[in-house]
């Protein structure tokens, strides 16, 4: 009875979702096979974005909300492939080595200020983000077509100069790794290449830290002054933990463009922070504990509640837009709560 | 013979405070080398140097030369002092609590084996060889006589335990040639501590140096070849062990250093026959200065010194009375019970209390020194209130009047009362705390460390200062401190505190001897053999 209790209380959050999804799949009344259709595809899409999250976890630095860097590098190497004209599978390894390559130089310089601001990553990858953001509309609004060459017209603005709000990914590299295999159970569709890549990210990970490196990015994770006394060097390790994170956020949010087929081009990557370490937390993660299963399980979790909640709120108050809203509020409690169970421990931590 | 290790004249200050000065040290391969001195004597300075720590280098680096096997070295990070061959277990646990204990054995020092991952990206992708990790974790263990299981977590492990994880971690370490050992049976009891000392013998046996840094003479004693007593970051003696007496070490590590000064005297003497606080078995449980069993009976009118080294628990005692940190035990104060773990209850009953941590806890940096010196009253007793209607507002006359007072009475150097705190020196910082305590209008006055952290012109003025309240008000003073010479220049009687209970109450006068006994524990065992 104790032990179950314990179960209870150190799972609280996805029992509270589960909870909370159950009820308002019941209230929406949405046909059963059209949610598993939308659960499927939306883990093939968003799960290698919330895997991203891990290794800064395990490494000490807590939730990097600077995913949004590689975003941006993801998003930046697939304007370049759609104007290259590279198109399908090509088109998309080239995006993603072209955006790995971005990732890891903004993966270094987040890493080298991240250095400086120990005990704090949070709040500075955040900012750091915002920060990039400015920069990143700076180029692909001022530079692009100016500075930078970009043939393809119709994406541009009027003036020649800037992407326009949208770009289409439709004939060059939209759904370019969905289509290739594609499983049919009944009316549901599975789309096999994106979840395998997203399984062989999981082994990567689980291999990761059977490793000389994973046992550093642990060690150092646990305590930095130990870990520096050890002989271990520290500030590499944790450049390298934000790097990988960098350039999986990159690959992820790739995977997650090619699904959606059109990339909103001043809004696809700013969200993309905020809903993968809520999915991540409402999966059970902690800032300072997480695993692969956290994040399957809080993409399954939270994404359900993602696309019942508009018709929830529809039954309930007549509008979709309330459970919009709903869904919004639902993810930033979720990580409000996480960071101040942060704030809690540590400062129990220090007493 | 080759030397293992020669350390020679090096001196070393911080910030222009001189904590070493000309040390030098040397010891022969499987020579177990004592080292012992009080607090602040600069035996962890020189341990940092001898490691690398970063400390050291941040601060200015250090002077002198340091040999290793005859060689000249430069030992700039602990991985350099690592690759020498120098070894350390640390004061504070250097173990990581989710770690196993196989983990933690071989922390960066693991066993990996190649894999197609590794071949292709580099050698720091190879996995971890848990099986030969384990049965290397198991053999280190075992040589200092552990029997445990290797793969559990380290968190959740009694602390005796610890200390030999973190001995077996550095005997794992096959280059070992020199082991530093700093406090190792601080935290152990009195049989893992001689099973510890059989361990150090083994490592001397394998031909590995051990330098032995404790507070327990005895072991030192008992265990070393050679001893060195260092003193205010000065050697005061050296030789092979049996050349000392447990007395004579005590003696030179306290030295004399304190000129008595001639104290007012008083109407009346305090005596035991009037009690005003009487403490019985109290217990507080202050992290790293935890009281564990503590009594004594404090006189009216008195000044009592409580002394002892760092981590005691004597700084627990003032902190537990006041309701700082929770405690228990039996207090009566002026023969009724004394309620623990309430700090308004103290303060309503004329329990002042000024912390050690006077920047932290003690003031109000960006305060001004006036409202500085009647904030507690003011929060505790409305004091310097008035009534405007229904509000309750500050008197800012009466306040200010009294501030200047105080500042004229202790001669507090400031520009105005107004001056915010954060802006004085430390002395005149440590004034503005006494300036608010008398406010209080105190029946007994708990002062920790009030002298810590402040130049010595000004250490003098907050001693006279106490003593004045002691004579002129009455007050009794109850003052914690880690320097002896100042309990010593203005107390009437010196409890000494060890292992969280109460060692001796020795009379200021006392000798040296005394007190470094008292300290390490020992008065008793060493009268009792004399």
């Amino acid at each position: 009875m104790e032990k179950f209790k314990r179960i209870l209380v150190s799972n609280a959050v996805p029992i509270a979702f589960l909870a909370l999804s159950i009820s308002a799949v019941l209230v929406a009344r949405i046909p059963p096979l059209f949610l598993v259709s939308e659960i499927v595809r939306r883990l093939s899409r968003n799960t290698f974005l919330v895997l991203s999250l891990l290794i800064p976890i395990v490494a000490g630095m807590g939730l990097n909300f600077g995913i949004v860097l590689g975003a941006m590098a993801g998003q930046a190497a697939m304007f370049f492939v759609v104007d290259w004209k590279i198109k399908d599978i090509p088109g998309v390894i080239v995006a993603m080595i072209l955006g790995s390559v971005i990732a890891t130089l903004l993966g270094w310089l987040a890493g080298l200020v991240l250095n400086r601001a120990k005990g704090r990553e949070m709040i500075t990858s955040m900012i750091l983000g915002f920060f990039a953001n400015g920069v990143y509309q700076l180029i692909f609004l001022f530079f692009i077509g100016s500075i930078i060459p970009f043939k393809t017209r119709q994406f541009l603005l009027p003036e020649g100069v800037g992407l326009r709000n949208t770009v289409d990914l439709y004939g060059s590299i939209a759904s370019a790794l969905n289509k290739v295999w594609i499983v049919r159970i009944g009316t549901v569709r599975v789309f096999v290449v994106p979840i395998l890549i997203t399984v062989g990210l999981c082994f990567l990970i689980y291999f990761l830290f059977k490793t000389k490196l994973g046992q550093d990015i642990r060690a150092v994770g646990q305590d930095m002054h130990i870990a520096e006394v050890a002989g271990i060097k520290v500030n590499k390790i944790r450049i390298i933990a934000v790097i990988m994170s960098t350039v999986l956020a990159a690959i992820g949010q790739i995977i997650y463009l090619q699904d959606i087929s059109t990339i909103n081009t001043y809004n696809s990557h700013e969200q993309v922070g905020l809903f993968s370490i809520a999915a991540l937390l409402v999966g059970g993660a902690s800032t300072r504990r997480a695993s692969i299963w956290n994040a399957i399980i809080g993409v399954l979790l939270f994404h359900t509640l993602f696309v019942v909640a508009p018709s929830a709120g529809n039954k309930l108050f007549g509008q979709p837009q309330v459970g919009e809203f709903f869904r919004e509020f639902l993810a930033y409690a979720v990580i409000a709560f996480a960071l101040a169970m942060h704030g809690w421990s540590a400062k129990k931590g220090k007493h | 013979m080759e030397k293992a290790l020669e350390m020679r004249n090096i001196s070393k200050s911080f910030y222009g405070n001189q904590v070493l000065k000309n040390v030098s040290i040397d010891l022969m391969p499987g020579e177990v080398h004592g080292l012992v001195g009080e607090n602040g004597a600069g035996k962890s300075t020189l341990m940092n140097i001898l490691f690398g720590m970063p400390v050291i280098h941040s601060t200015g680096g250090f002077e002198g030369e340091i040999f290793v096997g005859g060689q000249k070295v430069e030992i700039d990070s602990p991985r350099k002092a690592m690759e020498l061959g120098i070894g350390m277990v640390h004061q504070e646990f250097m173990l990581l609590p989710g770690f196993t204990i196989t983990e933690n054995i071989k922390l960066n020092r693991e066993i990996t084996k190649s894999n197609f991952v590794s071949k292709l990206l580099g050698k720091s992708l190879e996995t971890l060889d848990f099986s030969k990790m384990r049965r290397d974790a198991k053999e280190a263990l075992a040589s200092i006589g552990m029997t445990v299981d290797e793969y559990l977590p380290v968190a959740g492990l009694p602390v005796g335990h610890k200390q030999f994880i973190e001995i077996a971690r550095e005997i794992d370490k096959k280059n070992l040639k020199l082991l530093v050992l700093d406090e190792p049976t601080a935290v152990l009891s009195e049989t893992e501590a001689e099973k510890l000392l059989d361990a150090i013998r083994f490592l001397s046996s394998k031909g590995i140096s051990v330098l032995f840094i404790s507070h327990r003479l005895i072991e030192v004693l008992k265990v070393s070849n050679r001893i060195t007593i260092l003193r205010d970051g000065a050697i005061v003696d050296q030789g092979p062990a049996s050349s000392f007496t447990i007395s004579e070490i005590a003696e030179k590590m306290v030295g004399r250093k304190i000129d008595m000064v001639g104290l007012p005297p008083r109407k009346t003497e305090p005596s035991d026959k009037d009690i005003i606080m009487s403490i019985r078995g109290l217990k507080v449980a202050m992290p790293g200065e935890s009281v564990k069993d503590f009594s004594i009976d404090i006189r009216r009118g008195e000044i009592l010194g409580i002394g002892g080294l760092a981590g005691h628990g004597k700084l627990g005692i003032a902190n537990g009375i006041a309701g700082i940190f929770p405690a228990s035990g039996e207090i009566t104060l002026d023969g009724k019970p004394y309620r623990l773990n309430n700090p308004a209850y103290a303060l309503n009953n004329g329990i002042v209390y000024l912390s050690e941590d006077r920047r932290g806890v003690g003031l109000l940096l960006n305060e001004s020194i006036e409202m500085n010196i009647a904030a507690t009253a003011i929060e505790a007793f409305d004091q310097f209130t008035k009534r405007f209607f229904l509000f309750k507002i500050y008197d800012t006359k009466s306040i200010r009047n009294h501030a200047l007072e105080m500042i004229k009475e202790l001669d507090i150097r400031c520009k105005s009362p107004t001056q915010p705190v954060r802006r004085l020196s430390g002395g005149n910082q440590q004034k503005v705390c006494l300036a608010r305590a008398f406010t209080l209008k105190p029946r007994i006055l708990f002062v920790s460390e009030p002298t810590r952290g402040i130049d010595v012109g000004a250490k003098k003025l907050v001693l006279d200062h106490l003593v004045k309240m002691n004579r002129d008000h009455s007050i009794t003073i109850v003052m914690t401190s880690s320097e002896l010479a100042e309990l010593r220049t203005i107390c009437d009687r010196i409890a000494i505190v060890a292992e969280g209970r109460l060692a001796a109450i020795l009379p200021p006068n006392a000798t040296d001897a005394e007190f470094g006994l008292a300290m390490a524990g020992e008065l008793q065992e060493v009268k009792a053999s004399e």
